[in-house]
């Protein structure tokens, strides 16, 4: 396929500001719970407090005295009101393990945060203070939090299941069989390492909010919900619900932000829609900050256990991995997949035989389960692949860069078909980072170093780096069918010339925050050579727009946007007919520019696209067998994944007396292809690269023994904010994907799968004259200072 | 992060909100800028059934020259406190620990009295109050007493004022050109300080209190002693801990805790020497 990459666009390419902004700014943008509904209920929700206990009764009789409060369920009360359990849409393997899971617990609860009883209230005071008036009298057991305890199975959580153990994941390939064992043996360089990623807490500015709203007659129900997949839960609430399918209509109004938590179906969502429907009434209900702690999804939780082997000269030659990853108490929607969607990247951006040897267990746990988390699956097997370079660079006392130049996969050897089988589309991994270590100035840096790192400095500098490979853009469907996926990776577009001209496209994504409005209407604008302000995007609304698999996965662009750019190219098919028709010509005689059809050759015999859409309305001249009307409808199966990459690079100083951590330059040199607007890639690679920065200086879900969180509130989960992270300086080099039409990859993730190597190896970097090889996430400054510590006494490492 | 139902009454005057607490009994609270009561009620961690606001007391809002001290209004907001001429003319070391409190939204409703009530030992003001001397003017049904900064912490946010006294006034010694610091260690710039030190050093004398170091505020008397016999910085600050009793908590073990306040004492005491 020829990509347009130079065509000289108007459009396409430039920063055009955000058309979805000032309603956010001026606070006209309607969240789920700026809806005003009329004679709503307010669910609210009695959780667990123990991570592991029986339920052994329930005592509601005080919650009913209490003004204004109209109901209150148990799990038990409404066991009958499911026609399935809760949904996970990823069995990763044909016997992994998924205990039922209610939205509200029957007789056992399994994480601190597990719904136990649902309160309905004519106010939100009522249903509030109706959970103090709840008795609930457990029966506590022992909390399984740790994975490796898990794994022992010492105490089953789900005693049906007969294991904590969900699934054993093997992704193995060798060239010939026992291949990968002969490297290792054979191998002049090895590294063993093991890592651990943290259980991280999404944060999404606006917490979840649900409103549910039984239609007066006929039985619809509409659900309003904080969602990033209104089409996925349209289905999948059906389905646990026993509703017909076309009587659910799902609508995600404003979203602020959900990072992949909000990919997911949620009990309170299918509470909201089981209770509206039980007592014909709207209900509503809105996520307190503690909530969005202990009973939103949150990412991460694994320990990596990784091995390359090495020759004389530093060349890869194969990789081992072992991960076991921290399912939590439940499979929430794709919980399982998680791993595995990092399972094909731990070679990175290297070019290895086929000597890779991958496999995942998953266990429950009795805490939160996990789930996608911007990255998901990504972020940790880049950062395993490049703590692990920085190792071998280590063992072999060279540059960790010179190492890597050794290992890239080359310009000239794309589109790369990797050990896995999968192609690689595009790439040039050298040119991205010798432009970030430009940037950086890492001569000068270095030379720095020698000056600054001397004997007894107590401030020291570092550089770290990470080049990385993401595999978006999900997915191909067959490649889904082949992980076990339950559902396709297509994206759907509608495309509509009104008669005036103006424009709709509705797509089947859902942004939260991303800018679909403008970019989207962008594509359209540059294809029918329309303003791009006629042109109006129509989305996350399933009577709106039925088809769709929504918002996740750095998707929308290199999937949903291909599918408007080729739902246009459909419209202007059949314009091009309407206009031979009237211009009395062939349609190859045809040209379509600037939104105007001519006769090649005869610029004057012209049509404009705006008469072609009028004229298709009237239908009065329109050629034989052709329907009124311009509009097209497009479903895009991508071919293949879309492969954005870059290098990151920062410079830090440690406070060696103190652990504190800052970073003084962060550099990062993004490759997604062409850019439709610069402005919004920047934005995505901010806001990723300030979370990477978070897991690797500042968050974690801490629990204690018992399984108990200890950091519910925004004052102990440490989400940074503007003035705690360092100017970022943003570069790209441009290598369009050849897959596409657009040459688009995605952008949504890349800044959060390359900023935490990228942190943690420039902090062992300042630390490494004093011994120190590794550094726990988050290198908070009492981890950096115990790190040096044990480095200098000599003691555990 | 919906609090308990409550009462709500705004007093005029600090007579007329001594008089409301004392008709309401202990179940009452003064509202200054509720951003340590509010949070918590919040959470449900308190529960008053009645709050007195006394937020809009506005003579109780001032920060006035009076010779050998400066006299803040309890109502003072911390924005004021942090940019007062006045105060960074003669006690520079506490606006620039007002100016280290949360954010500006913070700083411009949060107040002095408040902070100081509250009692909290991570706070920043009550440890700078202690360190400069200051002294709390406290008024109750039956009249005004002043406190020692030294002798008004009693634990966990708990001081000597009586539930139906109201904090009215802080009085702040001048500073007299004494060199100054205020050390705070934290991991994200608009949080409690993990350790926080205020310290000031004119020749051979040192005032030095800590901040999260304990239950209360700490005035770190074994260091000033040191510094008073001629003992190095370093030595000095080797005895930060001394009167110190700290926490373990998910930012910082007990032993973290008094290196960083050796480390910090230090460093303030280096800066105050200058
Ligand atoms: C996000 C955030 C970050 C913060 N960060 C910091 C920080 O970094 N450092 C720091 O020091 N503080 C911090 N604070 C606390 C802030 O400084 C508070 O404003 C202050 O501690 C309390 O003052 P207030 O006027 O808000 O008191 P309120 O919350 O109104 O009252 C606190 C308590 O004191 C009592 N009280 C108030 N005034 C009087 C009075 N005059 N007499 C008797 N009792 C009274 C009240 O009854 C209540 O019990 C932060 C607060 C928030 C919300």
């Amino acid at each position: 396929m020829t990509i347009t990459e130079n065509k000289p666009s108007k459009i396409i390419g430039t920063r055009l500001l955000r058309r979805e902004d000032p309603p956010l700014l001026t606070g006209e943008a309607k969240f789920t719970n700026d809806l005003n509904i009329p004679g709503a209920l307010h669910l609210s929700v009695l959780r667990s407090p123990y991570a592991h206990a029986k339920i052994k009764s329930i005592d509601v009789s005080a919650a009913l005295k209490i003004a204004g409060v109209v109901a209150v369920y148990t799990g038990k009360d409404l066991q009958t009101s499911w026609a399935a359990p809760m949904p996970c849409a990823w069995a990763v393997t044909t016997d992994m393990k998924n205990p039922a899971h209610y939205p509200l617990a029957i007789d056992k609860v399994c994480y601190v945060g597990d719904g136990v009883a649902a309160v309905l209230a004519t106010n939100e005071t009522a249903s509030r203070d109706a959970l103090d008036a709840i008795d609930v009298q457990y029966e506590p057991l022992k909390a399984v939090v740790d994975l490796e305890d898990s794994l022992s199975d010492k105490n089953v959580i789900h005693s049906d299941l007969g294991t904590n153990k969900s699934y054993t994941w093997p992704l193995l390939v060798e060239e010939t069989p026992g291949c990968v064992e002969q490297a290792f043996k054979k191998a002049k360089y090895k590294i063993k390492e093991r890592y651990v990623q943290q259980r991280l807490i999404p944060m999404a500015m606006e917490p979840r909010a649900i409103v549910a709203v039984p239609q007066p007659f006929g039985g619809d129900i509409t659900l309003y919900s904080s969602t990033q997949i209104p089409h996925i839960l349209k289905v999948m609430s059906a389905i646990t619900l026993g509703i017909p399918e076309h009587q659910v209509r799902v609508v995600a109004p404003s979203v602020g932000g959900g990072f992949g938590s909000k990919l997911n179906v949620y009990a309170e969502e299918l509470l909201c829609m089981a209770l509206a429907r039980k007592h014909n009434a709207p209900v509503r209900w809105v996520e307190e900050r503690s909530e969005n702690s202990q009973a939103t999804i949150q990412g991460r939780g694994q320990i990596q256990h990784v091995e390359l082997a090495a020759d004389e000269n530093g060349k890869i030659t194969a990789v081992r991995v072992r991960i076991i990853g921290d399912m939590g108490a439940y499979l929430q929607l794709v919980t399982p997949g998680v791993p595995i969607l990092g399972a094909f990247l731990y070679a990175g951006v290297y070019d290895i035989p086929k000597a890779y040897d991958f496999s995942c267990t998953s266990v429950f746990t009795n805490l939160t389960p996990t789930d996608a988390y911007r990255g998901a699956g990504r972020p940790e097997a880049t950062y395993a692949i490049e703590m692990g370079i920085e190792a071998l660079a280590r063992e072999m006392k060279i540059d960790s860069f010179e190492l890597r130049k050794r290992n890239y996969i080359k310009k000239e050897q794309f589109p790369y078909t990797a050990f896995s089988g999968l192609t690689y589309d595009s790439g040039d991994h050298l040119l991205a980072a010798e432009k970030a270590a430009k940037m950086t100035d890492l001569a000068g840096v270095r030379a720095q170093q020698k000056k600054q790192n001397v004997a007894g400095a107590t401030k020291l500098l570092g550089v770290g780096m990470s080049s990385y490979f993401e595999m978006c853009g999900l997915a191909p469907s067959r490649v889904l069918a082949s992980l076990n996926y339950s559902a396709g990776g297509w994206e759907s577009a509608t495309v509509r010339v009104l008669p005036t001209n103006k424009v709709q496209v509705i797509t089947g994504t859902s942004p939260h925050g991303q800018g679909h409005e403008t970019s989207w209407a962008m594509i359209a604008a540059e294809k029918l050579g329309v303003a791009p302000e006629d042109v109006d995007v129509l989305h996350s609304d399933t009577a709106i727009s039925p088809l769709g698999l929504d918002t996740y996965g750095s998707r929308s662009l290199a999937v949903g946007g291909i599918a408007i750019a080729l739902a246009c190219d459909k419209v202007i098919e059949k314009a091009k007919l309407i206009a031979a028709h009237q211009l009395e010509c062939a349609s190859e005689d045809l040209q379509f520019e600037n939104g105007t059809f001519s006769v090649k050759g005869s610029p004057d015999r012209a049509l404009p696209l705006a008469a072609i859409a009028f004229g298709a309305f009237t239908a009065h001249n329109l050629p034989d067998g052709c329907e009124p009307n311009l509009e097209a409808q497009v479903s895009y199966d991508p071919p293949n994944f879309s492969w954005p990459f870059g290098t990151h690079m920062c410079v830090v100083e440690v406070d060696t007396e103190t652990g504190a951590v800052e970073i003084l330059k962060y550099i990062a040199v993004d490759d997604c292809g062409n850019q439709i607007n610069p402005l919004i890639v920047e934005g995505q690679v901010h806001g990723g690269v300030v979370q990477g920065i978070a897991q690797a200086l500042f968050e974690e879900a801490v629990y204690d023994m018992d399984g108990n969180l200890k950091t519910t509130t925004l004052a102990e989960y440490l989400v940074p904010a503007a003035c705690d992270v360092p100017a970022i300086t943003t570069a790209h080099t441009v290598t369009p994907s050849p897959t596409n039409q657009l040459g688009v990859k995605g952008i949504g993730e890349a800044g959060t799968i390359g900023a935490a190597p990228t942190v943690i190896t420039a902090i062992i970097d300042a630390l490494s004259s004093l011994g120190v090889k590794t550094m726990a996430m988050p290198a908070s400054p009492q981890t950096v200072w115990k790190t040096i510590n044990e480095a200098t006494s000599g003691g555990k490492q | 992060m919906i609090p308990a139902a409550f009462d709500y009454k705004r007093a005029s005057s600090a007579a007329e909100a001594i008089s409301l607490v004392s008709e309401f009994g202990s179940d009452a609270k003064f509202l200054a800028g509720g951003h340590s009561l509010l949070p918590l009620m919040k959470l449900r961690l308190a529960q008053p059934s009645m709050l007195i606001d006394i937020g809009r007391v506005k003579d109780l809002s001032y920060i006035k020259d009076v010779g050998d001290h400066i006299a803040i209004g309890a109502l003072t907001r911390h924005m004021d406190v942090e940019t007062s001429k006045v105060l960074l003319e003669h006690a520079p070391l506490l606006s620039h620990a007002a100016g280290h409190v949360g954010d500006a939204q913070v700083r411009h409703r949060g107040t002095i009295g408040g902070s100081i009530a509250h009692a909290d030992p991570a706070s920043d003001l009550p440890a700078t109050t202690l360190a400069l001397g200051a002294t709390y003017v406290v008024q109750g049904p039956k009249g005004k007493r002043e406190i020692a900064a030294a002798n008004f912490y009693k634990g966990f946010l708990e001081s000597d004022l009586a539930a139906d006294e109201m904090l009215i006034e802080i009085r702040v010694p001048k500073m007299q050109g004494a060199g100054w610091s205020f050390q705070k260690f934290n991991r994200r710039a608009q949080d409690w300080a993990i350790v926080g030190v205020a310290a000031w050093r004119r020749k051979g004398e040192a005032g030095v209190a800590l901040v999260n170091m304990g239950s209360t505020p700490i005035l770190a008397t074994s260091v000033s002693n040191a510094i008073a016999k001629g003992a190095s910085i370093s030595d000095a600050a080797a005895m930060a801990s001394n009167e110190a009793d700290p926490q373990n908590d998910l930012n910082a073990s007990t032993v973290y805790r008094k290196h960083l306040a050796s480390v910090l004492v230090r460093r303030a005491l280096e800066a105050a020497s200058k």
